[in-house]
């Protein structure tokens, strides 16, 4: 238990904290503990899990990404019309198309980091506004409603009727999430690339000396944000039930500070799946409380964003100073 | 041609070159391609587009100096534009007084600077990075206007405001007078003032400078402190201009400004970059909108295309560092 506190001290944290809220919202309505809200709260939160794990290679390997939600709109837009040409198409060949594009996109900012040693935020930034003002510019602002039926059905894989009535579902986006976040965890912890990664976050210079192939990385993780991006697109899609251009914008800056909520560090070297998933979840289930207690909707960014605040100023200062046991040398940051 | 160079550079400094030669090359190719480019009416749109984007930018300016960054820039403005305009309401809407504006206009820069203390004291104090931070302050802020305005307008401001938006003296528009102004302020600030020679130390290596006895909390908090007021007066010259407070109004800026320090030179990383250069960026940034629309362009393809000058310096800023290191092997 104390080697867990130590190693993953900011995952049992945030764990704590969702614990208590989940109680204090379970006693406060009535709506919370069910399974009803419980598989909606997964159904919603399916996209964005999806888009942070992405993110997290790249926070992994030291880098930052911006460009990947409007990436994603990106892809939504280019696999709508590709289906569109080859005729309809189906999961197998969306998928296929969407993951390629995404990890195009992704590429590209690699090649731009990895050749002109530009840093990654450089790139990212300019690249999320030459895709977006790209897109914008070609579609001119106008949606797609008319997609093929397989991408906006609801596929419900598990259902169950509570006694009130409802339908407790769990639908697609989930299965895809818990795929995505379990390539991720395979990834990052049990290839020797994964290793290398937080090797080459941690300390770029000395992990070429000690002769990892440092382009190789930029690639990998840039690749995998994209391709996420790719998947989390064609799901925000079949989701939402159209293709809205500008309907990602924005959530790169979310989905960026959930994850660092989830203990990955700006900088890299340090993060895991988990807390990521965690974090994604902590701002999820605030707003779905919130939602239940009544509280006004005009409000919700508010509370969030004090929360979010509150929550890394105790995490950068006092949880180390009210804990002394965790100042020992299984801390290097 | 390598001494003209050599002397640009010791005139300017070494950051200025990139902006002038994309000035001169946007001013060249867009004179060549519309006639109307090189005319009283592009320069008049520059002048009034301009401010509201180069207001956020040196409120952006500082923070990246220090090697962070400040999210919350168009936010800040907002909610400053907010309480200026909330003064205004509470006495009597249209028929306020100068009083009172100078009371709004006061509180807007109050409300701007306590934001950007907030801030500054977390970061200083906690070590938390400051684009986490500042992303939280700035879901916060946007949190506060859309409480607070339910999404909404806030206009009815007496006659006398507009002129600060939109009136102009000798000819240059009173919003550019202002950023100007602000430009002045900033490039003395960071060039003549302990503080801003602090800021550079800061962002260089934040441990020298603590082990050098500079004082690192107090200049962060100060730093993020007057990157908030600076959100202020572009909040109170954005509520001038389109003569209402909605929360959101200039979002889309909030990436262009960081897009834009950089182009003017700025070390991602911090400690290195001047307020002139950035300026000059500004400029290139806003005439290369106007030629797009000269050419019939929208503004989403001007988007792109700042994001494309961006990728382009900093690819010649390589292939430059590639030959000065070309060069000092050959001799």
């Amino acid at each position: 238990m104390r080697r867990l506190l130590q190693t993953q001290a900011t995952e049992m944290a945030l764990l704590a904290v969702i614990a208590l809220i989940c109680v204090f919202l379970s006693l406060a309505t009535d709506r919370f503990f069910t399974l009803v809200n419980a598989f909606d709260l997964l159904n919603i939160s399916a996209v964005n899990i999806i888009f942070a794990v992405g993110l997290l290679v790249v926070l992994i390997a030291g880098g930052i990404d911006i460009s990947f939600a409007v990436a994603a709109s990106v892809v939504q837009y280019v696999t709508a019309l590709i289906l569109a040409q080859i005729g309809g198409g189906g999961w197998i060949s969306g998928l296929l198309i969407a993951g390629s594009v995404g990890v195009l996109l992704g590429a590209f900012n690699a090649f731009l980091i990895h050749t002109f040693r530009i840093i990654s935020i450089v790139v990212t930034i300019a690249t999320f506004n030459i895709y977006f003002g790209l897109l914008m510019f070609f579609t001119r602002g106008v949606s797609i409603y008319d997609l093929p039926a397989w991408w906006t059905d609801r596929v419900i894989l598990f259902e169950r009727e509570m006694a009130d009535g409802s339908w407790a579902e769990i639908r697609l986006p989930v299965l895809v999430m818990v795929l995505c976040v379990f390539a991720t965890w395979f990834l990052i912890r049990h290839t020797s690339t994964g290793r290398q990664l937080y090797a080459f976050g941690d300390n770029p210079e000395g992990a070429r000396r000690f002769g990892i192939n440092i382009g190789a990385m930029q690639y990998i993780a840039f690749g995998w944000v994209g391709l996420m991006a790719g998947i989390g697109g064609l799901i925000q899609a079949h989701y939402a039930q159209e293709v809205v251009p500008n309907a990602l914008y924005g959530r790169e800056l979310e989905v960026l500070a959930a994850v660092v909520l989830g203990g990955a560090r700006l900088g890299g070297g340090r993060g895991s799946v988990l807390g990521c998933v965690l974090g994604v979840l902590l701002i999820s289930i605030i707003g779905n409380g919130l939602n239940l207690m009544g509280v006004s909707p005009y409000a919700f960014r508010m509370i969030i964003g004090a929360i979010i605040l509150a929550a890394i100023t105790l995490s950068n200062s006092s949880i180390e100073k009210l804990l002394p046991f965790m100042r020992t040398e299984g801390r290097k940051s | 041609m390598t001494g003209l160079l050599a002397r640009a550079r010791r005139i300017f400094g070494g950051d200025m070159v990139g902006p002038i030669v994309a000035l001169i090359a946007v001013i060249v190719v867009f004179g060549t391609a519309s006639p109307r480019f090189l005319s009283a009416a592009t320069f008049g749109s520059v002048a009034f587009q301009l401010p509201e984007l180069g207001l956020l930018t040196l409120a952006m300016l500082l923070p990246i100096l220090t090697g962070g960054l400040n999210l919350a820039v168009t936010f800040t403005a907002n909610i400053a534009g907010l309480v200026a305009a909330w003064v205004l309401q509470a006495n009597g809407g249209v028929d306020a007084g100068p009083l009172a504006f100078m009371l709004g206009v006061a509180l807007a820069l109050g409300a701007g600077a306590l934001s950007g203390t907030v801030m500054g004291l977390v970061i200083a104090y906690t070590r938390a990075h400051p684009i986490l931070v500042s992303l939280s302050m700035m879901i916060f802020l946007r949190g506060v206007g859309e409480f607070a305005t339910r999404g909404g307008d806030t206009s009815g401001f007496p006659a006398f405001v507009r002129p600060l938006g939109h009136g102009s003296v000798l000819g240059l528009p009173v919003p550019l007078l202002v950023f100007i102004l602000c430009v002045g302020l900033w490039h003395l600030l960071l060039s003549r003032t302990k503080l801003g020679f602090n800021t550079y130390m800061v962002g260089s290596n934040i441990e020298a400078a603590h082990y050098s006895g500079v004082n690192t909390r107090k200049v962060l908090v100060l730093v993020y402190t007057l990157s908030g007021l600076m959100c202020a007066v572009a909040g109170i010259i954005m509520m001038a201009r389109f003569n209402s407070v909605r929360v959101g109004h200039g979002e889309a800026y909030l990436l262009i400004t960081v897009l834009a320090c950089f182009l003017g030179g700025v070390n991602p990383f911090g400690g290195f970059g001047r307020a002139i250069p950035v300026f000059v960026a500004l400029i290139v940034l806003q005439l290369l909108s106007s030629g797009l629309n000269l050419l019939g362009a929208n503004q989403h393809l001007a988007t792109a295309v700042w994001g494309m000058l961006l990728v382009l310096v900093m690819v010649l800023r390589w292939f430059a560092g590639q030959f000065a290191i070309f060069v000092a092997r050959k001799e």
